[in-house]
């Protein structure tokens, strides 16, 4: 069996390397993604977030729940990189450890690795790797930002946010953005005091942008600590997921995911052939030095490559 | 390519006490590498299984108990089992020195022992791992 057949074939040890592969990027990665493009197609739930929101420990709860509706799930579980040292403390695991003996469930943590809106670059790869290997649901958890994680929204086909009490008053739940990003919304801890009145202005808050929209988010409270919300959670999501499927809203979302994939390449590519000819960045330093000495200024130096360009890939053809 | 080295920290058997499990963690954070955490009372069967789904180069074992001579050589055996015998397993805690030599031939690659310089543990690393993925 090839590598890629092995993947397919649901083998744990080539799924998880198939992830460490695209991770790693270049032209490995790029083969292995060309043989496993559009082999299967899973649902991916996107749950993000602020810190210590209970992203971690709801998904471990979500699982049992979701294992009715689904035969197999796969959870990427995202945590920051050190911008730093690059290296990386991957916790969101240790909340979900308790499936790991579990057949149909596959977790995997990914760092953030330099990438900012909450995933990792190679997250929407890896998404095709297990979607590949037939997970038919894909949980990915965010990096605890509390921003708009636009990111996460165009990656999956539901985005879960969860906040908690304390996250702040209205006006800083309206600022943040946060109301245009999510279709189910959680408040968690719902133990805490304050969630209640957290969930009565997200949900007039909602009213107010979801106005004249056919679809009007839903606002759950749960508890993990009293295992409380868990299947109201559920119902909401595969109630979007009718929705969405209904109105085609699934295959835009795909459509608008294959459009990414070819400008992400296609500018890799352009970047690559530029640089060859431009001979970019050994050059900067000649350029920069002849602006300093006023020998030029950067639109003549530009307008001189482009000028040069030309000529070099005619000859080139 | 920037292919990053990954490490499980896995804490075997019954004893609670994770300070140094979780200080190794951050000390190999601060090295550059992915560190997955998977907390107290593992099992050598979900290690194995948590190693494999996270394609790390190395396990590093953490116990205080007493119970290493069966529980290491288990994660071992269990590795090879699942054909995933190339990754590196190495071990720590309070582990008397006559125990070393045991652990060593049952494929632990190596123990470090309470005082070890974490410079040590980083440099093993990186050492094993650039064999391993040649
Ligand atoms: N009281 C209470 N505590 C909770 C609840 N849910 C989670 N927690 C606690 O909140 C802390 C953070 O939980 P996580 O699940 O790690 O949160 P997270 O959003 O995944 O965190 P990051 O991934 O670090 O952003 C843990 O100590 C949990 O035990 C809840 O419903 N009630
Ligand atoms: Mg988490």
């Amino acid at each position: 069996m090839t590598f890629p057949d092995k993947i397919v074939d649901g083998d744990i040890r080539s799924i998880a390397r198939g992830i460490s592969i695209v991770e790693s990027g270049g032209i490995e990665s790029d083969n292995l993604l060309n043989e496993l493009y559009n082999r299967n197609c899973s649902y991916i739930i996107g749950v993000t977030g602020p810190p210590g929101a209970g992203k971690s420990s709801l998904i471990n709860l979500l699982i049992d729940e979701f294992k009715h509706h689904f035969r197999k799930i796969a959870i990427l579980a995202v945590d920051p990189s050190s911008p730093f040292t690059g290296g990386a403390l991957l916790g969101d695991r240790i909340r979900m450890q308790q499936h790991a003996m579990s057949e149909s469930v596959f977790i995997r943590s990914m760092a953030s690795r330099g990438h900012i809106g909450g995933i990792s670059g190679a997250t929407k790869d890896a998404i095709k790797i297990v979607s590949a290997a037939g997970y038919d649901l894909v949980i990915v958890e965010t990096v605890g930002v509390g921003q708009s994680e636009i990111d996460i929204v165009k990656l999956s086909d539901t985005t879960v946010l969860i906040l908690v009490p304390g996250y702040g008053d209205e006006i800083q739940v309206m600022k943040s953005g946060i109301m245009e990003i999510g279709e189910v919304f959680v408040v968690n801890k719902s133990d805490k005091s304050g969630s209640e009145k957290l969930a009565t202005t997200v949900k007039w808050l909602l009213k107010e942008n979801y106005r004249n929209k056919s679809y009007l988010p839903p606002v759950i409270l749960s508890s993990v600590t009293n295992n409380t919300g868990i299947e109201d959670i559920v119902k909401a999501v595969l109630n979007h997921k009718n929705y969405i499927e209904k109105n085609g809203i699934d295959r835009d979302k795909i459509q608008e995911r294959i459009k990414d994939d070819i400008n992400i390449l296609l500018e890799r590519k352009i970047n690559e052939f530029i640089q060859h000819h431009l001979k970019y960045p050994e050059n900067i330093e000649k350029w920069v030095n002849l602006v300093i000495s006023k020998k030029s200024t950067p639109y003549e130096i530009i307008r001189e490559i482009k000028d040069n360009m030309i000529l070099d890939i005619r000859e080139d053809i | 390519m920037d292919r990053k080295i990954r490490v499980l920290v896995a804490k075997p058997g019954l004893d609670g006490h994770d300070r140094g499990a979780k200080f190794i963690a951050r000390a190999l954070r601060n090295a550059g590498m992915e560190v997955i955490y998977t907390g107290i009372r593992q099992s050598p069967e979900s290690i194995v299984e948590t190693a494999i789904q996270e394609d790390v180069d190395v396990i590093g074992l953490s116990l205080l108990s007493g119970a290493h001579n069966i529980l290491f050589p288990k994660v071992v055996t269990l590795l090879k089992e699942k054909n995933a015998g190339d990754i590196i397993v190495m071990g720590g805690g309070v582990i008397p020195v006559e125990d070393i030599s045991y652990l060593k031939e049952k494929g632990i690659q190596a123990v470090f022992t309470p005082g070890t310089k974490i410079g040590e543990i980083v440099d093993f690393i990186n050492e094993k791992v650039e064999k391993r993925n040649k």
